[in-house]
């Protein structure tokens, strides 16, 4: 397993490993926003915890079909599963490797990008505490898309279209935590409810997850 | 232990392929399937690797005992050879590959590349990956596809040292590897009759 994880980080910070790939993606939306959004920092500063929380969601979004397009195109996805692993432990330690490699740069980066967007001094532990809890829900939840889409020619999109829905319920919960610290409010019920979001589908999804993937093989 | 197969049936998504099959291989011996294009070699091999369930029939001592290389040999092009390959030990929970490079003559390429090499090395390299697997049975499809005469011989010397060291072998091939301990096995025989659906007969 641990061999597995270290495996798939190699690969992504070589070349063509698409490591960066989110972060930069993340790095271009918050800085073209306030561009597009215009001088007024008033309404900038409002909207920085939402703008910061559909980035990351975007960029996490871009690098889902990597996650078992690549070992089901060179075959070892199947050699992975006659090898003595659980599918469930293959799927959940994909899922940390995307996170390591995705969800958290951005996390780090978000604090930083913030000064961009003049996010309120006050957000900035908020938005850094909600991505963090936050962004391994969204890897968890894409890679069980990218298990359902996995031998799909141009499988990206329906990808897209199948994760998008379920990241909702983590985007207003996460954004809805961000936009409270920032305002100084009371974030206890939207924190409580991102953490059940994101304890409850690492729980739950690498099952579902690794049911899907064994059907996708035959 | 052997691998026993008693009146198995394939399928292809959903529609039968072989059917009636059955064997046994003991450790030491070899069993080379052999069939045209499209009869079914590679669906039963993915189905004894557990890869698909059997459409009907049973298959034991399979399962955890099997070492599986298929058409694609699941290397990474940005890894060296050596990382390759010791991966694939790791996950088998083995340690020692030299064996492995010394049997399928990857001395002098542990630093490249995968993606570098050809395409018989890296068949080569896919092939050595079944010797740090340490599995008994070892259930190989086309396996000397781009392999020169050399790299067969070496090839059919590897399989013929894992079979005096107590394993077996069933392969899906064309070509004749000249192994005394093997046995062939026409599937064609086997080939599933036309199935005809309830709605169908409903015409005839």
């Amino acid at each position: 397993m641990i061999a597995l994880l270290l495996r798939d980080l190699r690969l992504a910070v070589r070349a063509g490993g698409g490591f960066g790939l989110g972060l930069a993606f993340f790095l271009i939306v918050t800085v073209l926003i306030p561009f597009g959004v215009g001088p007024e920092t008033g309404l900038l500063s409002r909207i920085a915890p939402g703008v910061l929380w559909i980035g990351a969601l975007l960029a996490c979004l871009l690098s889902l079909d990597r996650i078992f397009a690549l070992d089901w195109e060179d075959g070892s996805l199947d050699l992975l599963a006659t090898a003595p692993l659980p599918m469930e432990g293959i799927v959940t330690i994909k899922a940390l490797a995307h996170w390591i490699t995705t969800g958290l740069p951005l996390v780090l980066a978000a604090p930083a990008l913030g000064v961009l967007l003049s996010l309120p001094p006050s957000g900035y532990l908020w938005v850094l505490v909600s991505l963090a809890l936050g962004t391994p829900a969204l890897s968890v939840i894409g890679t069980f898309g990218a298990a359902l889409t996995v031998g799909l020619k141009r499988g990206g999109l329906l990808l897209s279209i199948l994760v998008l829905p379920l990241y909702v319920p983590t985007l207003i919960f996460g954004a809805e935590v961000a936009r409270r610290g920032a305002e100084g409010l009371a974030v206890q019920t939207p924190l409580l409810m991102l953490a059940g979001i994101s304890f409850g589908t690492l729980a739950l999804l690498p099952f579902a997850s690794a049911a899907v993937l064994r059907i996708n093989l035959r | 232990m052997n691998l026993t197969v008693r009146d198995l049936a394939v399928a292809r998504g959903g529609v039968p392929v072989l059917e009636g099959l059955s064997f046994s291989l003991a450790p030491g011996r070899a069993l080379v399937l052999r069939g045209p294009n499209g009869s079914g070699k590679t669906t039963l091999l993915r189905t004894i690797a557990g890869l698909q369930p059997a459409f009907a029939g049973e298959i034991e001592g399979a399962g955890e005992r099997i070492a599986y290389a298929a058409h694609s040999d699941g290397l990474k092009s940005m890894l060296t050879v050596t990382e390759n390959l010791r991966f694939w030990a790791q996950v088998f929970a083995q340690s020692d590959i030299d064996p492995a490079l010394d049997a399928f003559d990857l001395r002098g390429l542990e630093d490249r590349m995968a993606g570098t090499l050809s395409a018989g090395q890296k068949r080569r390299l896919g092939l050595a990956r079944l010797m740090v697997t340490g599995r008994p049975v070892w259930v190989l499809d086309e396996p000397t596809v781009s392999l020169d005469t050399a790299s067969v011989a070496r090839f059919a010397e590897a399989v013929r040292g894992h079979l005096a060291a107590g394993g077996s072998a069933l392969l899906a091939t064309h070509i004749d590897l000249g192994l005394d301990e093997a046995e062939a096995l026409d599937v064609t025989p086997f080939k599933a009759a036309p199935r005809v659906s309830l709605e169908d007969e409903a015409f005839l």
